[in-house]
């Protein structure tokens, strides 16, 4: 598990960007955490630099929509989803549980 | 029989047609007509990632795997010539034709050319698939580029040729590139990418004509320059492809002319993407956007009204990017001349800033360059401040 940061440093409504392997993107909604790869599958941008609205994330280049429970991505430009992980808050920290590669969410 | 929708054009808009006329609950039969022989594609990677080879064929497709669901016609590969609005049927350059219910036309826009630039080998403009794909092949054995406009297209052409390690020079007639959608403080800021990677941009300078035999070796400037040139991109515009519609009746300006909704003035045909221009209350007359959000968003608009369902007319607030030298620019708004830029964040010289425009103290547009998630939430705020008609 990857230690991402204090529960107090996320507050409802951000985003933060986790180095890993391939990098994550963990978000906040109304107290609720999500993670997913941060890398939109259409090109290079950060979907945690994206536009949360209630459970999706607008990437901020092209506006394709990634649903954070699923990784399900609402239409174009990007075809594939995005990798969903699993989060945990422990003693007030929140980690990120990463998933192998292929998980077949496809 | 069951109903039928014919689709003309088969690129971002009207595929954006064809799944919404599924996604508002048609039924019935559509027909997707595309010139050009292949599947729906993306075109802005055309002049970035495809054209550096980064980005293949099928990293480009439009197609999803739910499309197959949608039950599509295709007709690729064959051109509408003509509409009857009286019969309502397409007729294809097969001699075939489409009778219809309703009609999407999406026919696009083609590359504005040069005269004579068709008669020399080494010329190209870059608008399809295939343009893009015989540009790399001549990119890749070239060593000197000289690129006609200085806009986006041959801004990011010039950058991906740059990267391939081609000797570039811009040419541009307008004293500062990108004037028109950025003020002339933005476009010059812009433009300064050109130099920093060692580019040449030549501004205020007109083009006399191209020189050489069979194939191109100088673009010759009206000042009498000949600037040396093995490949020549001539970016300078398109033009709405509406010639086909000449006698059918439907209303044609700068572009297929709409309402709001996409309504043309023939009942049952409605215009989307490049080649239509929708009335816009806020400038007061018919706009012709090309942007690729445009393109995606107006066809729900347009079909809906095709249906019989529509709302009131959205107001979108029109956003685009570009993709130059590593530099992530994006635009969302409407400017025009008066409006104030002022820099909210980061410096122009860092390459890195958002900038908000102004007119009247309230903010009207947003430019950033690489802050994208700044970017973002001003592109959200804007979209809010628009008020949406009762
Ligand atoms: S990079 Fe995310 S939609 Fe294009």
């Amino acid at each position: 598990m990857i230690p991402v940061c204090p529960t107090t440093a996320l507050p409802p409504g951000e985003a933060i960007r986790v180095e890993a392997d391939e990098p994550i993107a963990v978000f906040n909604v109304d107290g609720e955490f999500y993670a997913i790869d941060d890398t939109c599958t259409h090109q290079d941008a950060s979907l945690a630099d994206g536009w949360l609205d209630g459970c999706t994330v607008e990437c901020p280049l092209h506006a394709s929509c990634f649903d954070l429970r699923t990784g399900k991505v609402s239409g174009p430009p990007a075809k594939t989803p995005v990798r969903t992980h699993r989060v945990v808050v422990q003693d007030g920290m929140v980690h990120v549980q990463v998933e192998p590669a292929a998980d077949g969410l496809a | 029989m069951s109903p039928t929708v014919a689709v003309v054009g088969a690129s971002l808009a009207g595929l954006s047609a064809a799944r919404a006329l599924r996604e508002q609950s048609y039924e019935g039969r559509i027909v997707v007509i595309g010139d050009e022989p292949h599947a729906p594609y993306d075109r802005p990677p055309l002049s970035k990632g495809f054209l550096a080879g980064t980005a293949s064929l099928d990293d480009i497709a439009l197609g999803a795997p739910d499309d197959e669901d949608l039950g599509l016609e295709w007709r690729l590969g064959t051109t509408a010539v003509g509409l009857d609005h009286v019969s309502r049927s397409v007729l294809l350059d097969d001699g075939t034709e489409i009778q219809a219910d309703g009609v999407v036309l999406a026919t696009g826009a083609r590359a504005r050319r040069l005269p004579g630039d068709q008669d020399l080998d080494g010329v190209h403009v870059l608008r399809s698939l295939d343009d893009a794909i015989s540009l790399r092949a001549d990119l890749v054995a070239a060593g000197r580029l000289v690129v006609i406009g200085a806009g986006f297209i041959g801004a990011e052409v010039a950058s991906t040729a740059r990267a391939l390690g081609l000797e570039v020079t811009v040419v541009e007639t307008q004293p500062v590139p990108l004037a028109g959608p950025l003020g002339t403080d933005m476009g010059a800021v812009c433009a300064e990418l050109h130099g920093d990677h060692g580019t040449r941009l030549l501004t205020g300078t007109g083009v006399a004509g191209l020189v050489g035999t069979s194939r191109v070796e100088a673009v010759e400037l009206t000042d009498g320059t000949r600037l040396p040139a093995d490949v020549v991109v001539v970016g300078i515009g398109a033009i709405p492809n509406i010639d086909w519609l000449a006698r059918s009746g439907v209303a044609l300006g700068n572009g297929v002319l709409t309402d709001a909704c996409g309504a043309t003035n023939i009942p049952g045909v409605v215009a989307v993407g490049d080649c239509a221009a929708a009335w816009s209350a806020a400038a007061e007359r018919h706009v012709r956007i090309e942007h690729w959000t445009s393109a995606l968003e107006q066809p729900a608009t347009a079909v809906a009204t095709l249906l019989g369902t529509g709302g009131p007319a959205p107001t979108p607030v029109p956003y685009f990017w570009s993709d130059q030298y590593g530099a992530r620019i994006q635009f969302a708004g409407s400017r025009r001349g008066g409006d104030v830029a002022r820099v909210v964040e980061g410096s122009c010289a860092d390459r890195s800033f958002l900038v908000v425009y102004e007119r009247d103290g309230h903010p009207v547009a947003v430019l950033g360059m690489n802050q994208p998630r700044l970017f973002t939430r001003w592109r959200r705020q804007l979209r809010s401040a628009v008020p949406t008609p009762p």
